[in-house]
């Protein structure tokens, strides 16, 4: 056997990698994002995107969504360390391929272009429920609504097109029907 | 407007409502205000520190050692900067403290003003939470939920960071309002048919162990008590970590020491070969674990903790019970009780098998070392020390090395609270101010740092804070030059290259004693040692004590890295003898 040169174990093997939505309800107070995403870098777990802003300005609480990714052990882990926050009032997780939650990412998409390419542009974003924001004659600036995959897809068609600056929300999450994640 | 108070007020309005006695700390420009107020609140004394670090290991062993919460008072910049490495000791090791950091005024915070420092951003990964007072209308509510947070659930430090201007500002005070639930984080989430569940396998297994830690300890001397009535209850063995030392009596005949690392072979090998293994608040460190692929095999796991993390986060369990260790140990008596099992009989025939395996690892005797007569092994200077202090209800503190781990080894303890050691975070420098704060919380008690010469070194100018308020404190130092346990590593993996693990210029420990004011005593030889020791017990007044002991001593047993609990490494004794039979390869 090779003997180890150090005074800790050595790595085992890992299960399987899921990607995960973690959201999470907290008190909106000055450091809580930090207190969060701190928990994230310092415990090695990844965050893939992050979004954040208050939803209730009586009850002062925000909602912040992370997709994130790891073995089922870290996922269980991470929903227990960030309950274990002072600020933290309740922890929801779902599954990326869970056919009961809805996931969108917006994207702001600024194409400089002669007009038959903004018009093929525009076109191509007819799929993705494109809404024009800003439009000249030589430009335009189209919101989509979507996955990130399709997002991805998208972003991809416009780069001959014209495409000169993308900007991307996190994903945000919210469960169908009338249940209500408590 | 009815009395209104000025922050300063408040911070000590609120620690006389919290029953604090003492705060450990030291004053610096951004924290003066408080320390003016100190003159108007007689029942709180402060105890002057050289170094915040010593402040905060100060208040550990005052919080370990009494139960009560720590509390320490530091001023902005350094003074918040040194108590970092406190705060990360106790927040590993589930100690109660809340640290008090002076901040510059809120006008001037972000400017790089001076003694500023990001301190809430640096403290964050080493607290359980931390606050910075930003109105001052806030502080009262702050005050009290870092009392109620650093005390509740799994223990741990605190900090509140208040800048100068608030603690000038003025605001009503209002006393602490009891059962506040901080976003219902409840601790005791168990119920009756985990209680029963966790019976039944109890009633089934033949090879049974209890494997307890510093969650007993934390839960208060009633755990202990509650602990000892389930263990004889049942007639299981029981191990404990480092952590959990005297929570059940050390020289009981069904206490297998101390596990893990440096721990025996009885109980490392009870961890690999049971059928049941219960964990009460313990948390699977790997220092414990070893391999975790093969770490206890065959056995049916249970845990035990406050902490709902600890659970399943390094190794799965089979059963858990998310609660107060008192609280769970008492449902368990109670409900053992009611069902009139008559364990005792009926049980002890089913695991009597279990008991004689046990016996036969037992005659390895693997805490045995060679001794001599002419040079004082660190081993039985421990034995000596306790032989000599047993009766007197001694409290030993421990800086972090070998000699730390002789001192688990050889030192039975028998009642909770009187064992402080850095396990988790493993602070060299831990023991000296530990033994301030113990000797503080329990002035007439015999208080031992036992130490080696490199970690005491760390914090030495703590001996000038013991000889200020009196404390005598008796440190112990097993002098071996050496970095022992890396001198041992170095040794064992390393092809023997003592890389800057030995000490050249050391300082005569007895005239560093003389120069603080208190007393040093050496001990060169073994049959000199008993009566050296004496003169240290029978001395009221610090002492230093240079114990010259075998600088080439090894810590055994131990499991090497990588290795499960079966695969110890035993002492030279023991190696020489497989040598003779051929066998010690395997386990070397």
């Amino acid at each position: 056997m090779a003997k180890s040169k150090s005074a800790y174990s050595t790595p085992t093997k890992q299960g399987k990698i899921d990607t995960h939505i973690i959201v999470v309800w907290v008190d909106n107070e000055s450091g809580v994002l930090a207190r969060v995403v701190g928990l994230f870098s310092g415990r090695g777990y990844n965050i893939e995107s992050l979004a954040v802003a208050e939803i209730d300005s009586k009850k002062n609480l925000s909602r912040i969504t992370i997709v994130t990714t790891g073995t089922p052990r870290v996922i269980e882990q991470i929903k227990l360390q960030l309950k274990k926050l002072v600020p933290v009032h309740k922890v929801a997780d779902f599954k990326k391929e869970d056919k009961k939650i809805i996931f969108k990412e917006m994207a702001l998409l600024k194409i400089v272009a002669n007009s038959v390419k903004i018009k093929r542009a525009i076109n191509a974003c007819k799929k993705f429920n494109g809404v024009i924001l800003d439009n000249t004659k030589k430009s335009v600036v189209i919101q989509i609504t979507a996955l990130r995959r399709d997002i991805d897809k998208i972003t991809k068609i416009l780069k001959p097109l014209g495409l000169v600056s993308v900007s991307r929300t996190g994903a945000v999450a919210m469960t169908r029907g009338a249940e209500v994640f408590k | 407007m009815a009395n209104l108070m000025t922050g300063a007020e408040i911070v000590f309005k609120a620690l006389e409502d919290q029953d604090v006695t003492h705060i450990f700390g030291y004053p610096g420009g951004a924290v003066l205000p408080i320390y003016d107020e100190l003159k108007n609140h007689k029942s709180i004394k402060h105890i002057l520190v050289r170094h915040e670090q010593g402040a905060g290991h100060a208040a550990e062993g005052y919080a370990r050692s009494s139960g009560k919460p720590g509390v320490v008072l530091v001023t902005s910049g350094p003074g918040a900067t040194n108590v970092v490495t406190a705060l990360t000791d106790a927040y590993m090791d589930s100690v109660p403290l809340v640290c008090i950091s002076g901040q510059v005024p809120t006008h001037l915070i972000g400017t790089d003003a001076f003694q500023e420092c990001d301190t809430t951003g640096i403290t964050r990964p080493c607290t359980k939470h931390n606050w910075l007072v930003k109105n001052i209308n806030d502080l009262p509510r702050i005050m009290h939920e870092a009392f109620e947070v650093a005390t509740t659930g799994r223990p741990g430090p605190v900090l509140v960071d208040i800048p100068k201007d608030i603690q000038f500002a003025k605001t009503k005070y209002f006393k602490p309002k009891k059962e506040k639930k901080l976003n219902g984080k409840l601790s005791n989430k168990f119920n009756q048919k985990e209680i029963d569940q966790l019976i039944d396998l109890m009633l089934k297994a033949k090879k049974p162990v209890f494997y307890t830690g510093g969650g007993v300890i934390n839960s208060g001397p009633k755990a202990s008590e509650l602990l000892r009535e389930l263990v004889s209850l049942t007639g299981f063995p029981i191990t404990s970590t480092l952590q959990g030392l005297g929570a059940f009596p050390g020289d009981s005949n069904q206490f297998l020491g101390m596990l893990g690392m440096h721990g025996t072979y009885e109980a490392n090998n009870v961890m690999h070969d049971c059928d049941l293994l219960i964990n009460i608040g313990a948390r699977f460190d790997d220092r414990i674990t070893g391999k975790i692929d093969e770490f206890s095999p065959k056995s049916k796991k249970v845990h035990i903790d406050i902490d709902p993390s600890s659970i399943n986060k390094i190794i799965k369990v089979n059963l858990s019970i998310v609660g107060d260790v008192k609280e769970v140990i008492n449902l368990t008596i109670k409900t053992l009780k009611k069902k009139k099992l008559n364990l005792e009989k009926s049980n002890k025939e089913k695991i009597s098998k279990w008991w004689e395996q046990i016996q036969k690892w037992r005659t390895k005797k693997s805490l045995n070392f060679i001794n001599s007569d002419k040079v004082i092994k660190p081993q039985f200077a421990v034995q000596r020390l306790y032989e000599l202090t047993k009766n007197k209800d001694t409290y030993i503190t421990t800086e972090v090395g070998q000699h730390q781990m002789w001192a688990a080894q050889h030192y039975k303890f028998n009642k909770p609270n009187r064992w402080m050691t850095s396990g988790g975070l493993g602070t060299m420098g831990y023991g000296l101010p530990a033994a301030v704060g113990v000797q503080v919380a329990h002035p007439e008690k015999l208080v031992v740092d036992i130490a080696g010469e490199a970690s005491v070194l760390m914090t030495i100018q703590e001996m000038s804070t013991a000889v200020q308020y009196n404390l005598p404190i008796k440190i112990f130092i097993l002098n071996n030059q050496y970095m022992g346990m890396v001198r041992q590593w170095q040794e064992l993996l390393h092809e023997k290259n003592y890389s800057e693990s030995y000490s050249a210029a050391l300082p005569d420990f007895v005239k560093l004693a003389e120069a603080y004011g208190c007393v040093g005593i050496r001990a060169n030889t073994p049959n000199e040692l008993d009566e050296k020791i004496e003169e240290m017990i029978n001395t009221d007044k610090p002492v230093i004590f240079d114990c010259l002991v075998d600088p080439h001593e090894n810590c055994f047993p131990m499991i090497p890295s990588g290795k499960p609990h079966n695969q110890m490494l035993l002492g030279p004794q023991d190696q020489e003898e497989k040598k003779i039979t051929g066998k010690g390869k395997t386990l070397v």
